[in-house]
């Protein structure tokens, strides 16, 4: 039986992260079939059909699917699994949301967010905050699998031509009303996808001071991320927050300044390629992932690190 | 309106965790075990919709061995009002949580479920929304403000893409986010108080439930280290290892 993922998308366009949990969807079973669910999707569908890995698109439309509540995806799903060995969507907080539901109405237990298949049935998986890494091997008939994006590279997005089916659309379930949704909106990169992220912390002594942050991100073209005492602290907004809680990065270059790297930060991202850490506290344990550590007062080095920035001739963006 | 909230006993999250020599898994013997972090801004939360008046009772439940009653009797040190301790040996997976607190809010039936998005142990995030599943209830899943109002719930959740603002109708599930607010601690004469709250024991065997695993925990390994890195002297010999070693800028 084939592998049924779970597109990701806002509508109009495909989300990145379906690239990456395709990639790993093939890697369980190379006959992947994507379902996307929503309202007006005729482009993100058309995009989906072109991913070379994707053997079969079925598409399933109705206004009540506009903003993706796990509450009518659900039964769609459920009812397309009967077809199905997998299903695999990404962790990140739509297939947060979504999957343990499906997978409670199938009655399997779902492994989540995995960083590498070993077998079909077998997986690798980050506990304790990536402290350990778990083998864990599934034993039920079907498999509901969340994949971390950052661990699987993303799929070509051309060459593909993929059937599309359409599905008809299930009943809405009215006990659940989207309201709003406030999407910040920016012209840098994501955070989770972007190559270089430039991370403050609580060290910047105020929201203010995030400016020193930003300079250096608009001029090495990074993302904006944040320890969560930064956040909690009010300097910035929650969908900057890298860690446990937040989001797991893995850029080829890190910036952690005034950050002390608490275990629930470094869980977010001690994977990435290069770590830089700017800090006075010379033991602060950020340190000790960091391949590039120096020890400093952030108010003088970062200015200083500007300049010298704009120095280079050319930067890498 | 009934809150059933649900805790859970982990390694506190200060603790380095250490990995056990045979790959069976990590070390808890000897080690601090708290209350699952968000599992404490849901108790917080519940106890403040009881003092604001729009809740008449909090109830907490926890599922596991004898310790973890230790996690109900905090609850009920900040403001629950009585405890539920499903008795269980060994780790269940949450599905099998999930079933167990089915047949618990079967019997109890309360408005609201809260708890956690995550236990920090296992990392899974997915009790709630398969609670919410096997009793078709509507979820918010990773809430940080709810607003309660008469028989629905405005929950704001944080998303990838930043805030969603979701309607829910009662009886619901809601999961927390550690933004949600800030648990407050116990003071000690309201420990010595919840002392004498009572707590149900159940042994989970008699709920008629199965909970037998689906999974099998090949092995718990260390992760990869990052080899050591060194300290650079100034800002410009930063600039210049980045430039030129790693060659990332």
């Amino acid at each position: 039986m084939a592998v049924l993922l779970i597109a990701e998308h806002n509508n109009k366009d495909l989300r990145p992260f379906t690239l990456n949990a395709a990639t790993a969807a093939s890697q369980i079973d190379p006959d992947v079939h994507a379902v996307i669910i929503g309202q007006n999707t005729a482009e993100a569908t058309k995009q989906l059909s072109e991913l070379p890995l994707v053997k079969k698109v079925l598409s399933v439309e109705a206004a009540h699917y506009e903003n993706f509540t796990a509450e009518n995806f659900t039964p769609v799903i459920v009812k397309l699994a009967e077809n199905y060995s997998h299903i695999v969507c990404s962790a990140n907080t739509f297939g947060k949301n979504l999957m343990p539901r499906i997978a409670a109405h199938l009655d399997t237990s779902q492994v989540s967010d995995i960083i590498k298949v070993i077998s079909p049935d077998t997986f690798l998986r980050p506990i304790y905050a990536g402290n350990a890494f778990a083998t864990i091997k599934s034993n039920d008939a079907k498999k509901c699998v969340t994949i971390r994006p950052t661990s699987f590279d993303p799929c070509e997005t051309t060459g593909g031509s993929a059937p599309i089916e359409k599905i008809d659309a299930g009943e809405e379930f009215s006990n659940t009303k989207f309201v709003k949704r406030e999407e910040i909106k920016s012209d840098r990169p994501e955070l989770g996808t972007a190559r270089i992220v430039v991370s403050g912390g609580r060290g910047m002594q105020s929201g203010d001071n995030f400016k020193l942050i930003t300079e250096i991100a608009d001029k090495l073209g990074a993302a904006i991320g944040a320890s969560r005492a930064a956040v909690d602290a009010g300097y910035i907004s929650n969908d900057h927050q890298v860690g446990q809680t937040g989001k797991v990065v893995v850029p080829d270059l890190y910036i952690a300044i005034g950050i002390s790297g608490a275990i629930q930060h470094l869980a977010g991202m001690k994977e990435s390629k290069v770590i830089v850490a700017i800090n006075k506290d010379g033991e602060a344990p950020i340190f000790s992932v960091a391949d590039y550590g120096l020890e400093a007062d952030l108010f003088e080095a970062v200015p200083q690190f500007m300049e010298e920035l704009n120095k280079l001739n050319t930067i890498q963006k | 309106m009934k809150i059933l909230v649900a805790v859970k006993r982990v390694i506190d999250y200060n603790v380095q965790i250490r990995v056990k020599e045979d790959g069976t898994g990590v070390v808890t013997d000897n080690v601090k075990m708290s209350t699952n972090p968000p599992d404490d801004n849901a108790i917080e939360e519940a106890v403040k919709i009881k003092e604001s008046g729009k809740a008449t009772e909090v109830v907490a439940i926890t599922v596991g061995q004898q310790k973890a009653q230790e996690t109900v009797r905090k609850a009920l040190a900040v403001g629950a009002d009585r405890g539920i301790h499903v008795k269980v040996d060994g780790i269940l997976e949450p599905l099998a949580v999930s079933k167990i607190l089915q047949k618990i809010v079967d019997k109890e039936k309360p408005d609201l479920v809260f708890m956690g998005k995550q236990a920090i142990d296992d990392d899974c995030n997915q009790t709630g929304q398969m609670l919410s599943a096997l009793l078709n209830w509507p979820q918010a899943t990773f809430a940080s403000k709810i607003d309660v109002k008469d028989n629905k719930l405005e929950v704001t959740r944080e998303i990838d893409e930043g805030l969603e603002t979701i309607e829910i109708n009662v009886p619901a599930i809601v999961t927390c986010d550690l933004r949600l607010n800030e648990p407050r601690y116990a003071s000690l004469p309201n420990i010595m108080k919840a002392k004498k709250k009572p707590i149900e024991e159940i042994v989970a065997s008699d709920l008629g439930v199965d909970v037998s695993p689906r999974l099998e925990q090949i092995k718990v390994e260390e992760p990869p280290k990052r080899k050591a890195g060194i300290k650079v002297a100034n800002v410009a010999e930063l600039v210049q290892k980045l430039k030129n070693e790693a060659k990332v800028i």
